[in-house]
């Protein structure tokens, strides 16, 4: 797939309303060849509808979508040729066995007979399916089905993969396994997964993009976006010795920081601080040697990083507020139902 | 039309695993069975004046009536509610492909079961050792009409399927529509109220659409082409229908 520009997605000024309701409001974003990237918002706010336009099923109202370079809403046939497809839920049919209908599925999409024998083979030892192979879809377990759905995604080795939810449902050893997956795509296939699993998103993405109300509330790698989202960084040290002066000492290693909060002492005489800054360089190191070098005894030191859940929630949190007080925005009034947060 | 065959060796397949197929089939042989030996018993009693290929092939409703939607119900309600008709849909097929290689699977099937009932005439002319009761003329005649009428039933049982996700919807609206076709049209063009003059021409219209009226010309011989032109343009219509019906209910969804 020699044909494949670096930016497989891109996404311009897109807009999808469904009667008086904006599902997606002007969204843009772009995606490049081999990077994985996570779409991430509550229920309802458009990453399924943004998901079924980029794949050509449904139109757009306004705006334009473009998959390798080829615009969807007038070369769907040719988009659709470069685009794997896993929809929310997995529907699979019931009464065909997983190599039948994978080879269903590779016959409709334009692979030659001979390629695709070789490749069902493969995708099935890449899913792990060999034993199930000639089993009936109806009978798989959720976790089996699922991964029939990525083998059906991968198939044709497109250049795009887009998967609504791929680990919904799954226990723990499977989303393992999923996740692994999707992360063996990574440098072949741009890949566009939605979740609201946020440890998912934060291990197999490049990028997150957080979406809400049908805009891109925020976006960028998910350590981008905790400082995007926080601006600060958090330590937690346990030290001993006297914490009177501990807040001039510590702005005096480093001037952007700050003790937050002093906890109690325990019985061993050793006490946990939480120290805040707010800059983007590491300071572990200099807390490690100069807080011995100013008396006090160290026993541990932690970086506490927000989680993504955390940004999660500030990220959409922050778009309901920023949007309280224009109570009619530019494009249209209505929007999907926002989350309570 | 690449996809046409991958589709149609599909929905063969599926028509295959499918229960409602065999009910159909078994109900279908059935009925028709009981017809035929209805009809030889009341010939053995008293001469009659039709062939009895012409009263077989007069009653061609029946079937229709509950094999059709048993046929054609499940085809694009069944993938719509498991969702499969988005995953079909985003690979580079076309509407048209999937509604064509569903009509043509299902019509496939309806004239197959149609065909079996052949073996009724070869089974009656081997007892009767004679073979003028192999009445070649009616029964060529009326497998015409059964293949040609076919294709309008048939996409009609599709655009029912087309616009609903439950298959029972599905069923009872194709049963619907084919009984309004063949009954509903027959009854009107009877009514009296058509007999006054200004009313001649929409008589006319209505007794050439009347379809049982199809039957005893092609069983006599007759093949109009107003009547053959009447069930393609119906069925390509019908068709047409179905792709917008498929297209349409996804733009809502």
């Amino acid at each position: 797939m020699a044909d494949i520009p670096d930016i497989t997605i891109e996404v311009k000024d897109l807009v999808k309303t469904y009667g008086s309701l904006t599902a997606v409001n002007h969204l843009n974003f772009t995606v490049k060849r081999g990077e994985i990237v996570g779409l991430l918002g509550p229920n309802g706010a458009g990453k399924s509808t943004t998901m079924r336009i980029l794949t050509g099923y449904l139109p757009a109202t306004s705006g334009s979508v473009r998959i390798c370079g080829q615009p969807v809403a007038s070369h769907p046939e040719e988009t659709k040729r470069h685009v794997g497809y896993m929809p929310e839920n997995n529907p699979l049919p019931e009464d065909m066995r997983v190599s039948e209908y994978l080879w269903f599925r590779g016959r409709l999409k334009e692979m030659p007979r001979a390629r695709l024998r070789a490749r069902i083979d493969e995708v099935l030892e890449l899913c792990d399916l060999k034993r199930n192979r000639h089993r009936i879809l109806g009978r798989l377990s959720k976790g089996n089905k699922q991964r029939v759905g990525i083998a059906e995604a991968i198939l044709a080795e497109p250049a795009v993969i887009i998967m609504d939810e791929p680990t919904i449902g799954l226990d723990p050893h499977q989303i393992i396994i999923v996740r692994n997956l999707i992360a063996s795509l990574r440098g072949r296939m741009s890949v566009i997964i939605s979740s609201h699993i946020l440890p998912e998103i934060e291990e197999t993405c490049d990028r997150v993009l957080i979406i809400n109300g049908g805009r891109i509330v925020a976006q960028g790698s998910p350590a981008d976006l905790r400082h995007e989202i926080f601006g600060h960084t958090t330590y937690r040290v346990e030290l001993a010795g006297d914490t009177a002066n501990l807040a001039a000492d510590v702005a005096a290693l480093d001037p952007s920081l700050q003790v937050s909060t002093l906890g109690d002492r325990g019985a061993d005489g050793f006490l946990s601080a939480t120290l805040m800054t707010g800059a983007t360089d590491d300071l572990g190191e200099k807390l490690l040697l100069g807080l011995p070098a100013r008396g006090y005894r160290v026993r541990s030191l932690g970086h506490i990083q927000p989680s993504l859940e955390d940004v999660f929630l500030a990220a959409t949190r922050r778009s309901w507020d920023a949007r309280l007080p224009d109570k009619k925005p530019a494009q249209g009034d209505n929007r999907a139902p926002l989350p309570k947060v | 039309m690449r996809h046409y065959f991958t589709i149609l060796s599909h929905e063969i397949r599926a028509l295959l695993y499918n229960p409602s197929t065999y009910i159909a089939a078994v109900l279908f042989l059935l009925v028709m069975g009981f017809v035929f030996t209805g009809i030889l018993d009341a010939y053995s009693r008293s001469p009659q004046e039709t062939a009895p290929a012409v009263v077989f092939f007069q009653l061609f409703w029946i079937p229709v009536l509950f094999m059709v939607p048993l046929l054609t119900m499940k085809s694009f309600a069944e993938e719509r509610r498991l969702g499969t008709l988005e995953t079909l849909l985003t690979t580079p097929v076309s509407t048209a492909e999937v509604v064509l290689g569903k009509f043509s699977a299902a019509y496939l099937f309806y004239v197959l079961l149609w065909g079996s009932t052949l073996g009724f005439h070869y089974i009656l002319q081997v007892y009767a050792r004679d073979l003028r009761y192999l009445d070649s003329g009616p029964l060529i005649g009326g497998y015409l009409f059964v293949a040609v009428s076919g294709l309008l039933f048939i996409a009609i049982g599709i655009l029912a399927s087309a616009v609903t996700r439950s298959q029972a919807v599905a069923g009872i609206l194709s049963f619907t529509l084919l009984l309004g076709l063949i009954g509903g049209l027959s009854y009107v063009s009877e009514l009296s109220a058509l007999n006054q003059e200004f009313l001649s021409p929409l008589r006319t219209t209505l007794e050439g659409l009347r379809i049982p009226g199809h039957v005893d010309d092609f069983t006599h011989g007759i093949v109009d082409t107003r009547q053959v032109f009447f069930y393609l343009t119906g069925s390509i219509l019908a068709l047409l229908f179905s792709i917008l019906g498929v297209e349409a209910k996804i733009l809502n969804s």
